[in-house]
């Protein structure tokens, strides 16, 4: 049975079958249907006494919301929050002690444009932010962009578990139309999940010595060992967890490079395109970090790339790194909630052909 | 009879316990510890009462008290 | 021979890294004891500040985390929320409770989290260095106020207890100070207090620490203590606030 969602609602209900048990968030647009739905399905959490083991709490701020989920995934629980661009600005401290500490968490970031407070309409233009670590230090999380309210759903919970499996936190980074659009989608049957036991987790030192859980490494040498440690494990995420959707890449002339949103205006383009018998195709990174860099290395000679964006231009320099000279690379973007239509598309790919 | 004991390489020499001890028992050394600091010695011959106060008072936990028939 | 007094079991046997004379060192001494006569080690979960107690979580035996500056009670907030049964309680500076983190600070104890907080107030930062603190005394010398702090140009010494205590979420807050054998006595009393509070879930429990930084007064040790007694009670006085 499908059931009818937004995509907000669906990173939510997503969050719920991953068995996420901690959620603090602060109000948000474009994000606002999903701290709603989490608020109506956690449960009011416990202060006094045991209570329902899903927590919710609207924070003071997002660098409390960030705290908090710090908090939470050093306790053992499966943490999320969510926000858009500015209000994820703000978590970057929290973000970079989350990957300092090797904390488990999911970050749900709804674009919105930006710099400043910019507005609240659809965009692309944090993916810097996003895949380059974000705040301070030398990190990365695990980028995720689902293109539809059903791999919203299904990511969020892919999230949940490469976050606990690598004791790193993820970002889901979606854009407005995303958040907002709604769409039939099915919710899997499969069982909640429930969190792996984490050792190291803050739970008292009962029969134990005692857990510590920090990011701050003052002796010579020490955090250069741990960030050894946290290259280590970004070593492995890179050869394990490579996620794209290839689209009529065998005979392409012109591959149309494009995520979340914008891929799927990308995809309506190409597919008018390919009825008129131009041979166009669409790579379509999910994983933006790691980037998947592999389909790019195509020995065909006649091969041009079109990266679409929107913004001005931020996954086309992991394009040209992952291309490394060997095809040209063209762009077509549009920022602070312009969205390239498919028009656009269609007619710059025209004049490329 | 009550004795007390200090641990004379995590003192600092800070001096909190030779002006609180009511019977001037605690005096600075001029030996150096491990950290390079004057560290203080408990007059083994004195007649401290248990007061705890330089116990009590000392930032470093360096100072045991002990009762002894 | 019979032991009288001795380092307890929730305090690390590691020296500890606070200059001579730091208030640090009996505080962390005084939460270990509170935890240990509670028999409540091994379900306890501190939250150690960013300032010089830092490290406060090596010199405790029990488990801990690290906080981001000013974040302690958001990450308290949500440890105590998801391990409702465990004792929490983050141990916070000046700067960390009332300057960065006044926000969180305010809203934990708004929200009336069950929590136990220990507030080191000694008026200066000391682990940058000596700078106004929101807590310095009106015409005190520091490294970022080099005239002494004046009313005009960096306001008044934060009260930031009797702030809290006048919000319906908070239990209990009492002010101690760290100037005698008998003050440090108190302040235990106060710390198990508020730990015991937490313990019969009665909510927000703060006890704001006077604690002497001879090295940021200028001051020996023992100048230090007397500066608390003739100063810095004078602004700040001890006792029961709610």
């Amino acid at each position: 049975m499908k059931i009818l969602l937004s995509g907000n609602e669906a990173i939510a209900q997503g969050a719920l079958a991953a068995g996420c048990d901690f959620y603090a968030g602060y109000p948000i647009t474009p994000q606002n249907e999903l701290i709603a739905y989490m608020a109506k399905h956690m449960g009011a959490g416990t202060k006094r006494s045991p209570g329902p083991s899903r927590i919710f709490v609207q924070a003071e701020s997002e660098l409390a919301a960030i705290s908090m989920v710090y908090g939470a995934a050093a306790a053992g629980a499966r943490a999320m929050t969510s926000s858009s661009s500015p209000g994820i600005s703000l978590m970057q401290e929290g973000i970079s002690y989350l990957a300092g500490a090797r904390l488990p968490a999911v970050i749900v970031n709804i674009m919105r444009g930006g710099p400043g407070l910019g507005n609240i309409a659809p965009s692309q233009a944090d993916y810097f932010q996003a895949t380059r670590g974000g705040g301070h230090g030398d990190y990365h999380l695990i980028v995720l962009a689902p293109a539809s309210v059903q791999e919203a759903y299904d990511l969020t919970q892919t999230a949940f578990d490469l976050a606990d499996k690598y004791r790193i936190p993820v970002m889901i980074l979606g854009d407005g139309i995303l958040g907002q659009m709604m769409e039939p989608m099915q919710l899997s049957v499969q069982k909640i999940k429930t969190a792996p036991v984490k050792k190291w987790a803050l739970t008292g030192c009962r029969g134990r010595k005692p857990n510590i859980i920090k990011s701050f490494f003052m002796r010579e040498g020490g955090l250069e060992q741990a960030n050894l440690k946290l290259q280590q494990s970004y070593e492995s995420i890179k050869q394990a967890q490579i996620r794209f959707e290839g689209l009529f890449l065998s005979d392409a002339e012109i591959v149309v490079v494009a995520y979340g949103t914008m891929a799927r205006i990308a995809k309506g383009a190409i597919n008018r395109l390919r009825g008129a018998g131009k041979k166009i195709g669409l790579l379509r990174p999910i994983g933006l970090w790691p980037f998947p860099q592999k389909p790019f290395q195509s020995k065909a000679r006649r091969l041009k790339y079109l990266v679409v964006e929107m913004s001005y231009g931020q996954m086309l320099e992991d394009v040209r790194l992952a291309v490394e000279g060997r095809h040209p690379v063209e762009f077509l973007g549009r920022s602070g909630g312009g969205v390239p239509s498919e028009e656009e598309i269609i007619g710059r790919l025209q004049r490329m052909l | 009879m009550i004795k007390i004991k200090i641990d004379q390489d995590k003192c600092k020499g800070c001096l909190l316990c030779v002006n609180f001890c009511p019977r001037g028992l605690i005096k600075k050394s001029p030996k150096l510890n491990k950290q390079g600091l004057n560290f203080v010695e408990f007059d083994l011959q004195g007649d401290c009462s248990g007061c705890l106060q330089c116990a009590v008072i000392c930032p470093d936990c360096c100072i045991e008290v002990y009762k002894s028939e | 021979m019979e032991k009288i007094f001795k380092r307890c079991q929730s305090l690390s046997d590691l020296p500890m890294h606070y200059c001579p004379g730091c208030g640090h060192g009996i505080a962390h001494r005084l939460v270990a004891e509170a935890v240990d006569e509670l028999g409540v080690r091994e379900e306890t979960i501190g939250v150690a500040p960013v300032g010089c107690a830092v490290v406060a979580y090596d010199y405790w035996n029990f488990d801990c985390s690290e906080a981001a500056h000013g974040r302690a009670l958001a990450v308290a907030t949500a440890i105590k929320r998801v391990h409702p049964q465990k004792l929490v309680f983050t141990y916070q500076g000046d700067g960390d409770l009332a300057a960065i983190g006044t926000n969180e600070t305010i809203h934990a104890a708004n929200r009336g989290e069950n929590l136990s907080v220990i507030f080191i107030n000694n008026a200066v930062y000391g682990m940058t260095g000596g700078q106004l603190a929101p807590t310095t005394l009106l015409g005190q010398k520091t490294s970022t106020s080099v005239d002494g702090r004046q009313k005009q140009l960096h306001g008044y010494p934060l009260k930031i207890s009797e702030i809290l205590a006048a919000l319906p979420g908070v239990y209990y807050v009492e002010r101690v100070s760290l100037e005698s054998p008998a003050g440090v006595l108190k302040a235990k009393r106060a710390v198990k207090q508020a730990f015991q509070n937490q313990l019969n879930n009665l909510g927000f429990s703060l006890v704001e620490v006077l604690s002497p930084c001879p090295t940021y007064w200028g001051l020996s040790p023992q100048a230090a203590l007397q500066w608390i007694k003739d100063v810095m009670q004078k602004e700040f006085p001890v006792g029961r606030i709610k």
